[in-house]
């Protein structure tokens, strides 16, 4: 393609600029912030799990709730590093020229990508870590091994983060990110294992989400939510470390061509 | 000159598509003095100062600024600039004082150095009370203050200026102008766009005339005036067509503006005389003004 700037990026501290920025803005609206983080799953594991684990019963040999709970914070990452990937950054770009005024300083395209992928993957981390909190206090969570989820959330969520900067390179408007809901977040959601098992899924369908990075990033953190054994655990990180790779060099070169015209 | 130029360019073009903005520049602006970039919209002005800072890659030519080349030194070359953009994007989320310390972050200035450049930039301009406030609660003549501090907060040797006070109330614009004043007597190069003639005749020591992505010319602004028109202006306001005919006019260079009549002339007694007997004819006569240069160099006609 023609007049796109393929460059590798180089990412230096400055990201860790843009990061902090965004942690400040956090800070000051910590209130609805928090209740969202834990209220919002609080209410879905008591409502689903409970109420719905009822009918259900055992689902891949274990409770529904602790099925769900440990689905829930590996799908947590995607959606929340998806809508601040998506309408916050888009935000700081367009409306409000936030990244107008960064460039004029020493930092470049590169760097505030990556902080901005950085702060994504924080957000996935705080709420995969409240659901985390709240499993446990349900009496689902295996145990210490749980911890061990943690970092695989930090990483979906640089993955997923990743995956929507390249929309909101591409994006003209806000409502342009409907397309990306309804078309990848919630298909994934439903699919790739976070509310049932994938094997009851139409063969095709499950070669399908195969391909899909929620399903390696359910795969890595039901088991080490539950407490149970990890199966090809490299397979899963790469999965998710190369679509977090790939996503932030295309982000990149996408709003170069946005931005240095 | 006796230092190389901190701003260099040579033959710089720039083309979106079809349309070429920058068309072959040649720039030399030397340190320390206020450099002034004029003309009309979308005559390039701010494709040039984009180039300048690595914000827009060119087609060909050459730049250097600092003697750095660019647009490969860019990133140092910004750690030494002050950039004050054309529509002011302060941070929304953020204080007065948080806009300048987030800003500082940006250049690897610590928290603690960026607290103690603070005061003095509040007061230089003029927000010291203010420095708690939410950006979103500030006038536009403050916005801009507010934006001039932050541009300095690296504390820069150049300070790039787009359009520093359009769309500020007279008050607020010579508030401005005294601070770039202050700025350019503590040694700063000062680089500005504007299509102001009051801005570059107070400001600039020197000019180029720019349209249409080239230099027309350059100089100092009495140097423009005294090249380019003659020194009194006689404006027949209304009712050419009542004197467009008379050999006192016809004498003399004139351009006509709708129904006004701007003649041009080192001896405006004759024209002088025979208006104050006519009837009914308003007029003005003045020197010639940076306002004269520009109209003679880049035409009357409207841009939009």
């Amino acid at each position: 393609m023609a007049n796109l700037d393929w460059r590798l990026p180089r990412i230096r501290r400055g990201a860790l600029a843009v990061w902090r920025r965004n942690v400040m803005v956090w800070r000051r609206l910590l209130g609805p912030a928090i209740l969202m983080n834990f209220g919002e799953p609080l209410i879905y594991l008591l409502g689903f799990g409970l109420g719905l684990g009822v009918f259900v019963g055992q689902v891949a040999d274990m409770p529904y709730l602790a099925f769900l709970a440990s689905g829930i914070v590996a799908s947590s990452a995607m959606t929340t590093a998806s809508f601040e990937g998506m309408y916050s950054v888009f935000t700081r770009m367009v409306p409000q020229r936030t990244y107008e005024a960064i460039l004029a300083t020493p930092l470049e395209i590169d760097d505030i990508l990556a902080g901005e992928m950085l702060w994504c993957a924080s957000k996935g981390l705080l709420s995969g870590t409240a659901i985390l909190l709240v499993a446990a206090g349900l009496g689902v969570v295996g145990g210490w091994s749980a911890l061990l989820a943690l970092p695989v959330v930090f990483l979906a969520g640089l993955t997923f983060g990743g995956m929507a900067l390249i929309m909101t390179a591409l994006a003209k408007n806000y409502d342009f990110f409907s397309y990306y809901f309804i078309l990848l977040v919630t298909p994934m959601l439903m699919l790739c294992g976070v509310f049932f098992p994938g094997d009851s899924l139409p063969g095709w369908l499950q070669t399908t989400v195969q391909f899909l990075p929620l399903t390696h990033a359910v795969e890595l953190v039901r088991p080490l939510v539950i407490g149970a054994p990890v199966e090809q655990a490299w397979l899963h990180l790469t999965v998710l470390a190369a679509y977090a790779a790939l996503a932030y060099y295309l982000a990149v070169v996408l709003v170069r061509r946005r931005l240095v015209v | 000159m006796p230092h190389p130029p901190l701003i260099q360019t040579r033959q710089l073009r720039k083309a979106f598509g079809d349309y070429v903005a920058v068309d072959g520049i040649d720039l030399d602006v030397p340190r320390g003095r206020c450099f002034g970039l004029l003309g009309p919209n979308g005559a390039g002005k701010t494709t040039t100062l984009r180039m300048l800072l690595g914000l827009t890659p060119f087609d060909s030519g050459s730049l250097s600024v600092f003697d750095l080349p660019m647009p490969q030194q860019a990133r140092a070359v910004r750690r030494r600039v002050g950039i004050v953009p054309q529509a002011d994007n302060l941070d929304p989320d953020f204080s007065v004082a948080e806009n300048l310390v987030i800003y500082a972050s940006y250049f690897g200035i610590g928290r603690r150095e960026a607290e103690a450049r603070l005061e003095p930039l509040l007061a230089f301009a003029n927000l010291s009370e203010r420095r708690d406030a939410r950006v979103d609660t500030l006038s536009g003549g403050m916005q801009r203050r507010l934006t001039i501090a932050r541009a300095l907060i690296n504390e820069p040797e150049l300070v790039v200026l787009d359009e520093p006070t359009t769309g500020l109330d007279p008050q607020a614009r010579h508030v401005i102008w005294s601070r770039l004043s202050d700025l350019r007597d503590q040694g700063k190069t000062l680089l500005l766009t504007t299509h102001y003639m009051e801005e570059a005749e107070r400001l600039c020591d020197e000019l180029v005339v720019i349209d249409h992505g080239r230099i027309l010319d350059q100089g100092s602004p009495r140097a423009l005036i005294a090249r380019h028109v003659e020194p009194e202006v006689i404006e027949v306001r209304g009712g050419a067509d009542r004197v467009i005919d008379w050999p006192e006019i016809q004498a003399l260079r004139s351009e006509r503006m709708g129904t006004s009549l701007y003649c041009y002339t080192h001896d405006p007694a004759p024209l002088l005389d025979r208006l104050r007997d006519s009837q009914g004819i308003v007029f003005l006569h003045r020197p010639a003004g940076l306002e004269d240069v520009f109209l003679r160099l880049t035409g009357r006609e409207l841009r939009d």
